[in-house]
């Protein structure tokens, strides 16, 4: 399992990786940032770039900022530095909760937030989070830059709307202040990829719910918002009622990816699962 | 006197290996790699095979004078298929070898691969047992009737009547599902041709250094002398090492070809597609009872789906004729009627791998007795005390002898550890509060250390089951113990050194143990089937004995003293009662040392446990989680608990695996899905909960040291304690989980079914 040959570059700056990327990719050159989607995948001979560019140099690519109600994350953040809060409001207290469910730690040390973003897993978390609350994200071309909201963003199964000349530099995410919130994910192991998640936020006023977020992640092609489900949620008192209503209309909608290990039945079954817990647990 | 036996001193073998000093085959610099083009297809007509100028490449039509491999037993109508070491003509499994390239480096010899342009035809293929019985089915070796290599049945005289008489029947089918051992290294073999002698010193990671040389000359025709077999350290063997390689036979071949040094390293995927596999296996028992729940007959029907060719030595014969010869495990059955079947498919070779054929048919007895026990209103404990054998020795209705052990009582051990009425009381609670625990037991008997009589009873052509162990000390003091086994994490550097301590009076510290090397060890069988510390033990404690006698002899003359009132001990030879004393040193310098040998071929010795696990069944998720562990063992005399504790958490570890996780699995075109760590579900920390171990010692006369082999016993039992645990917690449901792995997918489509 040795990759094949490739030539590795290691820009400084984003406009070096945006010019290397306009002259490489049409003849198979990628991005690399922590690589562990893209290194394996090498080994297996599954991905064969003939160019890689390594952007985990480039400083102005990595770290996060917040700007008002928004969170910016730089595509090159590793998954570690969400081990902690990192900003106020519910997103700051689920980033470090889903981040824990990414794999092990030593991939968290080196995979990124965007190059999960880029790959587009339909079981990637930050995907389903970025889905769920309606983000968006930031890509550099040579002619400059483009934002692209999460609905547009994922196109299918590892694809999405970035194209091939386009560097992923930045996302951005709703701080949520006083957002109640619930993630659940159910993988074969400790650190699988998800079989099927949820995240649920809303916001409680009067005693019920408004503004509710519903996502899920893993059991479709690409993770997305459920409108049903949200809308079983809103004007109701947060509780089993509504609840069970919102995991109802969510499921009835479902599209669910099946293979060999899994049935849509079973799928079902799970996303329904992930939603009644993700909800349970927005009450705590 | 210090005695070192029973102690659990730390291994000598640790240190290097955890500070990463180890020797792996992969370690060694070779100048050329060699790398295998692997077939894409499970069966099919070989119409092209052909490398880019500037690719050294071989295929079978260059290894025209090799012969293929072909093991051998002389009973049950076994029929002697063969492979050839590189596919002729056609292709019978999805990852077979076809040819062999060489390159510089590793990373060449995949680009060189990659580039071999490969044309099969595909033909028709049986992937399940099923598909290969099927009545049109294409027969996949020539010269055959059909894909059965092996068939064979038994009925007991006392059978009809005994089954006419039972006030209960209770039938129970079980699927065990293929499993692949997982070593930590993949097969890797280094082979050096020395112009100067023509020799080869072929490296590998194996489990049988000195069968592997024997069999790999004869395959090539050449001496045996001119080949040296080295197995260093070998990280994981499993039993999937024990069987020899088609690629190290073409290693060897090539490195006599281009009078070279040439290595090759296997990948995960390869490993994963195209190492033995092994358990894909389907039982169905039908126990009949009497009125209070004695066991009077035993019917079973067996198949095993044992791949597309033969292992060698064991044969495609070894996973069906293990199941029939030992399904009655440690009940006393009554009568007996089995048929049993090995079906030939387009599917990788299945040969042992830890525990064999024993984890199913364990599995198939644990679900009877349980089943039996809720048809006939028994506790489940109470059946199994009923049935278990408590005479010895017994001999079964298949010729097995059981020595001395404790079933009934280690079973007692494991259930009072376990707590049974606090966990029902829990368990009516959790089930108040919607939460599904469960509690499952499992008890067996593990035979071990059996030497050649068994393999020869079995017709194996090769029968291994003897030991030499060669012994010197030399006129410093100090001892070094040739053997023929070939340990690789079982520890015998250290277990052997304290029986050998023990009997000389000196310190482990003082012993070397030597093994691995064909140049430096006395012919041997190699370490598997939980054999190493009963034989090459049992050998060096008799070749220690006779060091002993001439030490002895030699201090009574030196002190003037009868040789039956010397006594060693702590390095010195001393008057017993007395202040007088030699050391042990001396004695050896005035003697310019001692050497002599053992030999040992026992008939066999069986040790027996009772797993039990408490489970959470998820039914949210399907998923199965394992609370707790507990394993009650008696493996006789135990010479270094730690490492018999290390035995049985790895041997539970990959018996939870199993149970839960792990499977090969492929499509109904014969490619294989699990070809990485992603898809093949080894167990992490997360999902093996600590195990808590009792032990027993009963001492059997059938092994010199006391002591019984231990290596399978997890991975025997631990697979039938979580389905028993499973189908306790799912009771409400009125489902049966008898299918291993119980994945998440497994227990939802059974609920499901039954809802």
């Amino acid at each position: 399992m040795k990759p094949c040959d490739f030539i590795y570059h290691r820009p400084d700056t984003i406009a070096a990786a945006v010019a290397l990327l306009a002259e490489f990719a049409p003849a198979g050159g990628r991005i690399l940032a922590g690589g562990q989607s893209l290194v394996p995948m090498m080994a297996y001979r599954m991905a064969q770039p003939s160019h890689l560019i390594d952007i985990t140099r480039i400083a102005a690519l990595s770290g996060v900022q917040v700007t008002g109600q928004t969170l910016r994350i730089g595509a090159a953040t590793p998954h570690r530095h969400f081990a902690k809060p990192v900003c106020g409001g519910a997103l700051g207290e689920m980033l470090p909760h889903i981040a824990a469910h990414i794999a092990h730690a030593p991939i968290r040390n080196r995979g990124t937030f965007g190059g999960s973003l880029a790959n587009a897993d339909p079981a990637s978390e930050w995907c389903t989070l970025l889905a769920t609350l309606d983000g968006s994200v930031e890509a550099a071309i040579r002619t400059g830059t483009r934002h692209i909201p999460a609905a547009d963003f994922f196109t299918g199964v590892m694809a999405t709307a970035l194209p091939e000349d386009a560097l992923l530099t930045a996302a951005f995410l709703p701080i949520l202040q006083d957002y109640r919130w619930g993630f659940y994910e159910i993988s074969r192991r400790a650190g699988d990829y998800a079989m099927a998640m949820c995240l649920a936020a809303y916001r409680l006023q009067d005693g019920v719910m408004t503004d509710a977020h519903l996502g899920i992640g893993g059991a479709e092609a690409t993770p997305r918002r459920l409108p049903h489900a949200e809308s079983a949620l809103n004007g109701q008192p947060p509780g089993e009622t509504a609840f069970n209503r919102a995991t109802d209309a969510a499921s009835a909608s479902l599209d669910p990816m099946t293979d060999h290990t899994m049935t849509a039945d079973f799928r079902r079954h799970l996303v329904r699962t992930a939603i009644t817990r993700a909800l349970a647990g927005s009450r705590a | 006197m210090t005695i070192w036996t029973g102690q659990r001193i730390t291994r000598f073998e640790d240190e290097n290996l955890l500070r990463g000093n180890g020797n792996f085959t992969a370690d060694l610099p070779s100048p050329l790699y060699l790398r295998f083009v692997r077939s894409p297809f499970a069966a099919g007509k070989i119409e092209r095979c052909t490398a880019p100028a500037g690719v050294t490449m071989f295929t079978a039509a260059d290894l025209d004078g090799v012969k293929p491999i072909q093991p051998m037993i002389r009973k049950f109508g076994y029929i002697p298929i063969l492979q050839h070491v590189l596919a002729r003509d056609v292709v019978r499994y999805t990852g077979e070898p076809v040819a062999a390239v060489i390159a510089n480096s590793e990373e060449q010899a995949e680009d060189f691969a990659d580039s071999v342009v490969l044309d099969i035809s595909p033909a028709q293929v049986s992937v399940t047992a099923a598909e290969g019985l099927a009545a049109h089915a294409p027969v996949i070796h020539p010269g055959m009737d059909s894909n059965i290599v092996v068939q064979t049945a038994m009925t007991t005289p006392d059978h009809a009547a005994a089954t006419a008489q039972a006030a209960h029947h209770v039938t129970t089918k079980i699927r065990s599902r293929r499993q692949s051992a997982l070593p930590m290294e993949t097969r890797a073999a280094h082979a050096a041709f020395d112009p100067a002698t023509g020799r080869v010193t072929l490296t590998c990671t194996a489990q049988m250094p000195h069968l592997m040389r024997t069999a790999i000359a004869a395959l090539l025709g050449m001496d045996e002398a001119d080949l040296r077999v080295i197995a260093p350290d070998v990280g994981g063997g499993f039993g999937q090492k024990m069987s020899l390689a088609a690629e190290y036979v073409v290693l060897v071949w090539a490195a006599r070809k281009l009078r070279a040094t040439i290595a090759w390293v296997e990948d995960r995927r390869e490993n994963l597609m195209a190492s033995f596999h092994s358990r894909d296996i389907e039982i169905e028992v039908t126990g009949a009872f009497d009125a209070t729940g004695k066991f009077l007959a035993l019917t079973a029907d067996i198949t095993a789906n044992v791949g597309a060719y033969a292992p060698y030595p064991n044969t495609a014969a070894v996973e069906p004729l293990m199941s029939f010869t030992e399904l009655p495990g440690p009940y006393d059955i009554g009568a007996y009627a089995c048929t049993a079947r090995g079906v030939i498919t387009n599917t990788c070779v299945s040969a042992p791998y830890r525990g064999v054929a024993r984890p199913a048919i364990t599995l198939a007895m644990e679900r009877l007795m349980d089943r039996a026990a809720e048809q006939i209103g028994l506790d489940p404990a109470e059946i199994r005390r009923r049935n278990l054998v408590h005479k010895f020795p017994h001999t079964t209705p298949t010729g097995l002898v059981y020595d001395d052990a404790s079933y009934i009582a280690t079973m007692e051990a494991a259930l009072r550890a376990a707590d049974v009425p606090a966990f029902r009381a829990r368990q009516r609670a959790a089930r108040a509060a919607g939460r599904h625990l469960g509690l499952g037991i499992s008890t067996f008997c593990e035979r071990t250390g059996y030497g050649s009589a068994a393999f020869a009873a079995r017709g194996m052509d090769v029968q291994p089951g003897w030991e030499n162990v060669d012994m010197r000390m030399d006129s410093h003091g100090f001892v070094t113990a040739r053997i023929g086994a070939s340990p690789h994490g079982q520890g015998l550097r250290t277990t052997l050194a304290q029986i050998i301590a023990d009997t000389l009076g000196i310190a482990p510290s003082q012993i070397q143990i030597v093994h691995g090397d064909t140049d430096d060890t006395p012919y041997g069988w190699g370490t598997f089937a939980s054999r190493s510390l009963v034989i090459s033990g049992g050998a060096s404690l008799i070749a220690a004995r006779k060091i002993r006698g001439k030490i002895i002899d030699e201090a009574a003359d030196i002190l003037e003293a009868a040789a039956v009132d010397i006594e060693l001990g702590d390095g010195l030879a001393r008057i017993a009662g007395t202040d007088r004393h030699i050391p042990i040193a001396d004695i050896a310098a005035a003697r310019n040392g001692f050497a002599d040998d053992g030999f040992y071929d026992p008939l066999g010795t069986f040790s027996n446990a009772t797993h039990i696990a408490v489970v959470e069944v998820d039914t949210g998720t399907c998923k199965v989680r394992v609370e707790q562990f507990i394993v009650a063992e008696d493996a006789g005399r135990l010479i270094n608990p730690m490492i018999v504790d290390g035995q049985i958490h790895g041997g539970v570890a990959q018996g939870i695996a199993n149970a839960l996780l792990e499977e090969i699995v492929y499509d109904e075109s014969g490619n294989i899905l699990t070809i990485s760590l992603a898809d093949f579900l080894a167990p992490t920390a997360h999902e093996i909960p600590p195990i808590r171990i009792l032990h027993r010692e009963t001492i059997s006369d059938a092994t010199i040291t006391g002591a019984k082999g231990i290596g399978e016993g997890g991975t025997i039992g631990a697979p039938a304690a979580v389905l028993n645990a499973i189908n306790d917690a799912l009771k409400p449901f009125n489902v049966e989980i008898n299918e291993m792995p119980a994945t998440p997918a497994r227990i939802f489509a059974a609920l499901q079914a039954a809802r």
